[in-house]
């Protein structure tokens, strides 16, 4: 018997969109914020999550969700030491978390009172472009060390992006880093996206990226 | 090292459809993937291999339609395609640039045996 073709035209990845629409939904109904954040492992997420959390709380409530290859809950104490509540999402050595995992994590949370909610996704600079979590803002933290041509190596990650942390400008005086390079390929990838250059020792450029936040926050 | 997830969906996305028009088994599933979807075809094919084993799919073929990616220069209009990494535009050499495909990641169709 000749075979029957059925049209389908789906995004491969449509039932990770629509948990992360559902999660989306969650979010919105209880009127919180929430951030993924992603770049390469050594980049600063944590310590860019940590600072974030000193210049904006007691005000702003916020709460941590932190996504690890393994079970090691290094980057959830540093969390859990400023008082805030944190859940760690252990992928089991997956690459990427993915919106199921988010929700999970969301629904381990208590979020009574929440303004904020920080996602830290596993450090890579491939996989997490490809799964929707279901946040308001994605955002990717480079880092000078890491080298200006990142944007040309790795373009998908900056595609789908709201802003851009450039971390460790305190170390540009020591390393070849050509920032007009860098955000030519930016602005490629994605015309007009906020850049926030900042450095978490110094805390110079802080400011700028906090505030950038808090208006998104109040805009909830 | 993503493909393992996506794989997955995608067993579960045609096995979903095959059902809902009584399939008795699915012969070819038909893809479309962007040049920049930072999907490996290989990998996609090698876990396919693996998991559609034992379910609706077992035996079925992929077939990838890959898509090149295609950039439009905002100062000269000139369309070109993407080798590889991101380049100037090569009639004006502006950076100036937008992604007009190479993104996508579809299931375009099923083939099945009711």
């Amino acid at each position: 018997m000749a075979n029957t073709k059925i049209q389908i035209v789906e995004n491969i990845l449509s039932a990770n969109d629509r948990i992360a629409e559902e999660n989306l939904e969650f979010l919105n109904a209880r009127n919180i914020l929430s951030v993924n954040i992603m770049a390469s492992p050594g980049a600063g997420k944590t310590s860019v999550i940590l600072q974030t959390i000193k210049s904006l709380s007691p005000e702003i409530k916020i709460a941590v969700i932190e996504g690890d290859t393994a079970p090691v809950t290094i980057d959830a104490d540093k969390v859990s030491k400023l008082g805030i509540p944190v859940t760690q999402i252990n992928t089991g050595g997956n690459c990427h978390l993915d919106a199921m995992m988010v929700r999970k994590g969301l629904q381990s949370l208590e979020l009574k009172q929440t303004d904020l909610v920080i996602i830290e996704n596993v450090g890579n600079l491939v996989c997490p472009a490809s799964f929707k979590l279901g946040t308001h803002i994605s955002l990717v933290i480079a880092s000078v060390p890491e080298g200006d041509d990142k944007p040309y190596k790795y373009p998908g990650i900056y595609r789908g992006i709201d802003c851009l942390i450039l971390n460790k400008i305190d170390l540009l005086p020591y390393i070849e880093f050509n920032q007009d390079y860098f955000r030519k390929g930016i602005e490629v990838l994605n015309p007009g996206i906020p850049v926030f250059p900042v450095s978490c020792t110094t805390r110079e450029g802080f400011d700028a990226w906090i505030s950038w936040l808090r208006k998104k926050i109040q805009g909830k | 090292m993503h493909e393992l997830s996506i794989t997955e969906s995608l067993l579960n996305t045609a096995s979903d459809y095959a059902r809902k028009n009584k399939a008795k088994k699915v012969i070819v599933l038909n893809l479309v993937i962007g040049e920049l979807s930072g999907i490996i075809d290989e990998s996609i094919q090698f876990y396919w291999e693996m998991i559609s084993e034992n379910s609706i799919c077992e035996k079925s073929i992929l077939h990838f339609d890959k898509r090149k990616a295609i950039m439009k220069c905002m100062a000269c209009n000139n369309e070109f395609e993407l080798a590889g990494e991101l380049s100037p535009c090569p009639s004006c050499s502006s950076m100036d640039l937008r992604f007009l495909s190479g993104n996508e990641f579809l299931l375009e169709s099923i083939e099945i045996e009711k």
